[in-house]
C-alpha cells in the first residue's frame, strides 16, 4: 500500500486515477456549459490514459482497446457531439446559478471519504496493482450523481450520467482489469445510443418548454387537483 | 439451437426491416407478423426444453432453463397480441393527427427492439449482457414515451430516461463487483465468470461481503426497473403519457423482467451469504411499494395512471414473496408473475380503446362504457375485477398463496398484507363502477376495437385460476426448487 513501494507505472496510475477525481471536482464547480464539457472531455481523457497504464502494467492487452474506445467514445465523439449541440441551441455561454456551491463541494469531499470507508473490504481482498483506485472510481460514479442532483440544465445533467457511465468503466478496470470484452462492447455501444437520444431530446425539450432548464418540467407529479 | 436463434434473430431483422417500410399500414402488418413468428419459435423452444430439458447454447452464452423458458413463451405471447392491438389502435391515432408516418416508422422498429432487449434479457446467462438488454430495453421505449410530443410525454420520458439510467448505472457497478467476486475464486482465464450458471455453480466460493455490497447495487438497480418504492416516480409518468401498446408491454413484459433479474441475482447472493439478507431487503422494499401504491390508487384522476399504480402494487407483492423465499410463497410468485403480465396487458388494451371512446384519459370523463360499446365495459369490468384479485381469476390464486405463505413464515405480516389487499380494491372499485355503469356523456362514440387479444388474455387467467396446466406447474415447480434453493413443495 505504500507509495514508495509502488514502482514509477503503479504511481503514474495512482496519479492519473486521482487526477480523474480531481475533474470531477472541476465539474461540480463549472457552472458554464462549454467549459463544462471541456472538462468532460479532459476526464475521458485521463481515464483512457489510466487505462492504457494498467494495460501496460498488468500486461492485460484487451485493455489497450478499451483505453481506444474509451478515448474515442467518451474524450472526442461524446463531447464533440454536446458541443456542436450547444452550439446549436446557443446555449454554450449560459452559466448556471448554482445555490450554496461551496457546501456542495463539501459534500464531494464527504461523499470521497465515504466510498474509501465503503470500498476498504473490497480494496482489502483485492491484489492487483490498482487496488488502491477503486474507492477513486465509487467517488467519480458519486459526484457524478451529485452534479445530477445539484443542477437544472439539462446539458449539466448529461455531462453528470455520462460521468457516472465513466465512474463505472473506472471501477471495472480497477478492480477486475475491464469486465469481458463482449461486456464492454455492450456498454459502450448503449453508452452512444444514450448519447444519441441525450442530443433528441435536448430539441424535444426546447421545443415543449422553450427552455432547457429542467426545473420548468413540472406537469406531472402527485398533487391533488 | 434452431428456435433460440430464432427467437431473438426474429425481432432483430423486425427493427431492420421496419426501419425501412414507409407506409405505417403496412408496417404495422409486418409488425404482427413478426411477433406472431417470434412466439412460434418461443413456444418450439419451449416444447424442446419440455422434452430435454434445460439447454445451454454451445457458446455458453444463451441459457434456457425452467425459470426463464415461460417467461420468453410469455413475453413474446404478449408482444405478438399487445401488436395485433397496436395495429388498429396507431391507425386511429394517426387519424386523429397524434402522431405523423416518420414516428410510425420509428414506432415500430422500436417496437420490436424493445422485444429483442426482452428476450435477449431472458435468455442470456451472462451477467453483463443482461445489463446491457436491460439498458438497451429502456432505450429503445424512451422515445417511444415522447411519441405524442406533448409536454407532459416529454416530460415523462426525460424522466423515465434520467432515472431509469442513473438507476441502472448502479446495477453496473453491481455486476462489477460480481465480476470482481468470482474473479479472485475462479480466475479469468476462460473469460466465462459471469457466466450466471458458472457464478452458480461456485456461489458457495463468493466473498460474502463482496456479495452483500454488490446485491445493494443490483436491488437499487434493478429495482428501479422493477418500480420499487421509493424508485418508482418514472414509472406512472412513462405509462400514462405514452402510446398504449406501450403501456401495455412495459407493464405486462418490461417489469417482469427487472424482477426476473433481481431473482436471477438473489439466487447468487443466496448461495454465498447463507442469511436472509437478501431476502429480508426484498420484502422490506416489497411491502412498502404494495402498500403505498394501494394508497396512491385512491387519488388518481388518469386512468392509465391508476392502472400503472396497479402494476407497482402488484411487482411490490411479487417482490415480496420472493423474499420471503419459501417454496411455497416462491411458486406464488411465479405464478402471480404470469397472471399478472397477461391480466394487466389485457387492461391497457382495454383501457387504450374506453380513452379513445371518451377521446380523453380522465377518470371523470370517461362514464357509460357499457352502454357506449359493450365489449369494452365488459372488458374493463372483468379486466380489473381479475387485477383485484377476484376469484376464480389467476391473480386471486396466487395472492392467496401469498398469504398462505406469509402467514406461514411471517403470521404477523398478513395484517399489512390484507389491509393493502382492501385498499387496493377498494381504490380500483370506485373509480370503476361509474366508468363501466354510469350515463355515458354526449358525443361519445364507438370506435373499432379489437377486443380478441383482450378475451384470450382473460380466458388464459381465467383457466390458470382454476386449474394450472401440467406443463406449466412442472416448470414453476421446477424452478422454484432452484430458486428455493433444494426445497420441493
Amino acid at each position: 500500500m505504500h507509495l514508495s513501494a509502488l514502482n514509477l507505472y503503479g504511481q503514474g496510475i495512482l496519479v492519473s486515477a486521482a487526477l480523474v477525481l480531481f475533474t470531477s471536482f472541476v465539474m461540480l464547480a463549472q457552472t458554464r456549459i462549454q467549459p463544462l464539457i471541456y472538462a468532460f472531455a479532459w476526464q475521458g481523457a485521463l481515464l483512457s490514459v489510466t487505462t492504457a497504464l494498467v494495460a501496460l502494467v498488468s500486461g492485460h492487452s484487451h485493455l489497450y482497446i478499451s483505453a481506444l474506445l474509451t478515448f474515442g467514445l467518451k474524450a472526442l465523439l461524446i463531447p464533440w457531439m454536446l458541443y456542436r449541440m450547444a452550439r446549436r441551441l446557443h446555449i454554450q455561454r449560459e452559466v448556471e446559478t448554482v445555490s450554496h456551491p461551496s457546501l456542495i463541494m463539501l459534500a464531494g469531499a464527504v461523499l470521497v471519504v465515504f466510498c474509501y470507508y465503503v470500498a476498504l473490504p473490497v480494496a482489502q481482498l483485492s491484489t492487483l496493482v490498482t487496488r488502491n483506485t477503486i474507492a477513486v472510481s465509487m467517488a467519480t460514479v458519486l459526484l457524478g450523481m451529485l452534479l445530477m442532483i445539484t443542477r437544472r440544465a439539462a446539458v449539466a445533467q448529461v455531462i453528470g450520467f455520462m460521468s457516472i457511465e465513466n465512474g463505472l468503466f473506472f471501477a471495472a478496470v480497477a478492480s477486475t482489469y475491464g469486465m469481458p470484452m463482449i461486456v464492454e462492447l455492450g456498454v459502450a455501444f448503449d453508452v452512444l445510443v444514450a448519447a444519441v437520444l441525450f442530443g433528441i431530446f435536448f430539441f424535444q425539450i426546447r421545443a415543449s418548454i422553450d427552455s432547457l432548464d429542467i426545473d420548468r418540467l413540472n406537469r406531472l407529479s402527485e398533487k391533488a387537483e | 439451437m434452431m428456435p433460440l436463434d430464432l427467437v431473438l434473430w426474429l425481432p432483430l431483422a423486425g427493427v431492420l426491416l421496419l426501419a425501412l417500410v414507409p407506409d405505417h399500414r403496412i408496417a404495422g402488418r409486418i409488425n404482427v407478423a413478426v411477433a406472431a413468428a417470434t412466439f412460434a419459435a418461443s413456444v418450439w423452444l419451449a416444447w424442446n426444453v419440455l422434452r430435454t430439458g434445460p439447454e445451454m447454447s454451445p457458446g455458453k452464452l444463451f441459457y434456457i432453463d425452467a425459470f426463464n423458458v415461460y417467461l420468453v413463451a410469455l413475453t413474446a405471447f404478449v408482444g405478438m397480441t399487445t401488436a395485433v392491438f397496436s395495429r388498429p389502435y396507431m391507425e386511429h391515432e394517426v387519424g386523429r393527427g397524434r402522431v405523423g408516418r416518420q414516428r410510425m416508422r420509428l414506432y415500430h422498429a422500436m417496437y420490436q427492439g424493445f422485444l429483442f432487449a426482452m428476450l435477449l434479457a431472458l435468455t442470456t446467462n451472462n451477467m453483463g449482457v443482461l445489463w446491457v438488454a436491460m439498458e438497451a430495453a429502456t432505450l429503445t421505449t424512451v422515445l417511444l414515451v415522447s411519441l405524442y410530443r406533448t409536454p407532459e410525454s416529454v416530460e415523462a420520458a426525460w424522466k423515465y430516461f434520467i432515472l431509469c439510467g442513473v438507476g441502472i448505472a448502479q446495477a453496473l457497478f453491481g455486476t462489477v463487483l460480481l465480476y470482481f467476486a468470482a474473479e479472485r475464486r475462479l480466475g479469468a482465464e476462460h473469460g466465462d465468470t459471469l457466466l450466471w450458471s458458472v457464478l452458480h455453480n461456485h456461489a458457495a466460493q463468493l466473498d460474502p461481503a463482496v456479495l452483500a455490497i454488490a446485491f445493494v447495487f443490483l436491488l437499487v438497480g434493478y429495482g428501479t426497473k422493477v418500480g420499487l418504492v421509493p424508485l418508482h416516480n418514472w414509472l406512472p409518468d412513462a405509462h400514462s403519457e405514452g402510446p398504449t401498446p406501450m403501456s401495455a408491454v412495459l407493464s405486462g413484459l418490461l417489469l417482469n423482467v427487472a424482477l426476473y433479474a433481481l431473482v436471477r441475482v438473489k439466487m447468487l447472493v443466496d448461495g454465498s451469504l447463507h442469511t436472509q439478507l437478501a431476502g429480508h431487503l426484498m420484502m422490506g422494499f416489497g411491502l412498502v411499494s404494495f402498500l403505498v401504491a394501494g394508497l396512491f390508487l385512491h387519488r388518481q384522476h388518469d386512468i392509465k395512471r391508476m392502472f400503472s399504480y396497479s402494476s407497482i402494487e402488484h411487482m411490490g407483492l411479487m417482490t415480496f414473496a420472493f423474499g420471503i423465499g419459501g417454496a411455497l410463497a416462491t411458486f406464488a410468485a411465479l405464478l402471480h408473475m404470469t397472471v399478472h403480465s397477461l391480466t394487466k396487458s389485457a387492461i391497457f388494451v382495454t383501457v387504450g380503446h374506453a380513452a379513445q371512446i371518451a377521446g380523453t384519459q380522465q377518470i371523470e370523463h370517461i362514464r357509460g362504457l357499457i352502454l357506449t360499446q359493450p365489449p369494452v365495459g365488459w372488458g374493463l369490468l372483468a379486466g380489473t375485477l381479475a387485477i383485484a384479485g377476484f376469484p376464480p381469476f389467476g391473480v386471486f390464486m396466487s395472492e392467496f398463496l401469498v398469504l398462505n405463505a406469509t402467514m406461514k413464515s411471517w403470521p404477523w405480516l398478513t395484517v399489512p398484507l390484507l389491509l393493502g389487499l382492501v385498499i387496493a380494491f377498494a381504490g380500483l372499485l370506485r373509480h370503476l363502477q361509474p366508468m363501466v355503469y354510469g350515463i355515458p356523456p354526449a358525443g361519445q362514440v364507438r370506435v373499432r376495437a379489437n377486443m380478441l387479444p383482450v378475451a384470450v388474455h382473460l380466458a388464459l387467467v381465467l383457466w390458470l385460476g382454476l386449474s394450472i396446466p401440467l406443463f406449466l406447474s412442472g416448470w414453476f415447480e421446477q424452478a422454484t426448487r432452484l430458486i428455493s434453493g433444494g426445497l420441493s413443495l
